[in-house]
């Protein structure tokens, strides 16, 4: 049976959550550790935490927010943002995070999935592909690196196929055109690379309400949604999301005590 | 060489780290129990534990070889041997059996009769989701008990053992896949107890109960 995992993303900067999480009963709405309970207890399958620290030196603070979370948060969690070697990827993983996402590092260095797989296991690494549709060529869509900022000059069908050949074990999949819109994910784009890997895909990017949800799994075919804004702005709680999805066709792990 | 068992605390679970990817999950979780847990390499160390837990991420001739090279392989044995409450977890599950389609020549434990296999074809592999334990009819689990009927538990593998006695619940995906296993006092589960949620810290609770209960007998015969 296949079960589509709902994760929620949190962005955190020198060791804060930013973008304004939304959580009644919270004593510190800035701590990542304790909205990464939070959603643990509320019964998200999974987290991701994204480091758009933008100082090298700052960085290290993000590997004792993993040990923190390792302590208080019994679900899966991934690391992205910034991961560029073999020795930040060890370091994040022996904290006690389950997957690191790689992006700018894996384009700039492919072998790099391949090392940090024979290493730790394709299983923990993830590559997070940023893609942008290209302007009046159809269905294609161009990776970006360097938070979207740079063109990285390769085919986000083409990269995915390479990054889980080289032993990703999932692809997390951003569509730049509607992040932050909230209109919805890049279905098609979605539905293309879910198709043309084997290994999970989890959507990103666009989320604006729980029929989206839905759409990313059943017209996009993704294995995962991931939504960050609809959750930390109180709009829904992980509750609503997964019983919308069920009761849409969806399936997934319900919340509350064993099913 | 320390006493495991120190008076007053609870009994020493060593996880054993034989250099392998996050280790650190399975014993924060112990420790979050109140569980004396601690990543052992020595194998002196290992062997006067009152418990012991298995760990394993990644490819199964690579933890094999791990294993083997760490020295721990024997310590192993000897907890198995001497009853000692055992918990494999993941492909520290799959290393308790003689082989791995994944790793052909590589050789297993060999505590449990049978290979590992690789999942259905025609699903995506690896399976990592959540998904619901099947109980095995006729079946009681320790590891389980109290965890309800179809618990939600956390999978990420692409490998799974075969069916057999020891076997004491599965999930669905592609066909009935091996997901819990218990033969008296070893344990092995093929899902993540330790990132299932509040599920799996119950089982793990039950492991750390089993562990204070062979610990309490084996040191109480004075009393």
């Amino acid at each position: 049976m296949r079960c589509i995992r709902v994760i929620p993303c949190l962005d955190v900067d020198a060791g804060r959550v930013v973008k304004g999480v939304q959580f009644a009963g919270l004593v510190d709405a800035g701590d990542p550790v304790e909205l990464a309970a939070r959603y643990d207890a509320e019964g998200a399958d999974e987290l991701v935490f994204l480091d758009i620290t933008a100082s090298v030196d700052a960085r290290r603070t993000m590997v004792e927010v993993v040990a923190r979370t390792a302590e208080q948060v019994f679900i899966p969690f991934t690391v992205g943002g910034g991961v560029g070697d073999v020795d930040a990827a060890r370091a994040l993983l022996r904290a006690g995070a389950d997957k690191v996402s790689l992006n700018t590092a894996a384009l700039a260095h492919p072998n790099l999935v391949a090392r940090l797989a024979g290493e730790f296991g394709a299983q923990c690494v993830v590559v997070a592909i940023d893609a942008r549709r290209r302007a009046g060529a159809g269905a294609r869509w161009d990776v970006y690196s360097h938070g979207g900022r740079r063109p990285a000059g390769r085919d986000a069908l083409a990269w995915a196929e390479q990054a889980a050949a080289l032993g990703a074990g999932e692809i997390l999949l951003t569509s730049m055109d509607r992040d932050g819109t909230r209109s919805g994910y890049d279905l098609e784009l979605t539905r293309a690379v879910a198709g043309t890997v084997a290994v999970p895909v989890v959507a990103s990017g666009g989320v604006g309400s729980l029929e989206h949800l839905v759409q990313g799994a059943r017209q996009g075919d993704a294995d995962a949604v991931l939504a960050a804004s609809i959750f930390h702005r109180g709009e829904h709680t992980l509750a609503e999301a997964k019983a919308y999805m069920a009761d849409h066709g969806v399936p997934v792990r319900p919340v509350g005590p064993a099913g | 060489m320390t006493v495991a068992t120190c008076s007053g605390g609870p009994p020493v679970i060593a996880v054993l780290d034989y250099g392998i990817g996050n280790l650190r999950s399975a014993e924060k979780a112990l420790q979050h129990l109140g569980a004396d847990a601690r990543l052992v390499t020595d194998p002196d160390q290992a062997v006067v534990a009152a418990g012991m837990v298995l760990p394993g991420v990644g490819a199964f001739g690579r933890c094999a070889q791990a294993l083997r090279h760490s020295g721990l392989v024997k310590s192993v044995h000897h907890a198995l041997a001497r009853g000692t409450p055992f918990l494999g977890v993941c492909v520290g599950l799959q290393l308790l059996y003689e082989g791995s389609d994944e790793a052909p020549g590589v050789e297993g434990l060999g505590a449990l009769g049978g290979v590992v296999r690789a999942l259905a074809p025609g699903v995506k592999r690896p399976q990592m989701q959540w998904n619901r334990l099947q109980r095995r009819p006729g079946r009681t689990s320790a590891l389980l008990a109290g965890t309800g009927e179809s618990p939600w538990v956390y999978f990420v593998h692409s490998f799974a053992p075969e069916d057999g006695a020891e076997v004491s619940a599965t999930c669905h995906y592609g066909g009935e896949v091996v997901a819990a296993v218990e033969r008296d006092r070893l344990w092995g589960t093929q899902f993540h107890p330790e990132k299932s949620g509040a599920v799996g810290l119950a089982m793990l609770a039950n492991f750390v109960a089993a562990v204070a209960a062979v610990a309490g007998a084996s040191a109480s015969p004075s009393a």
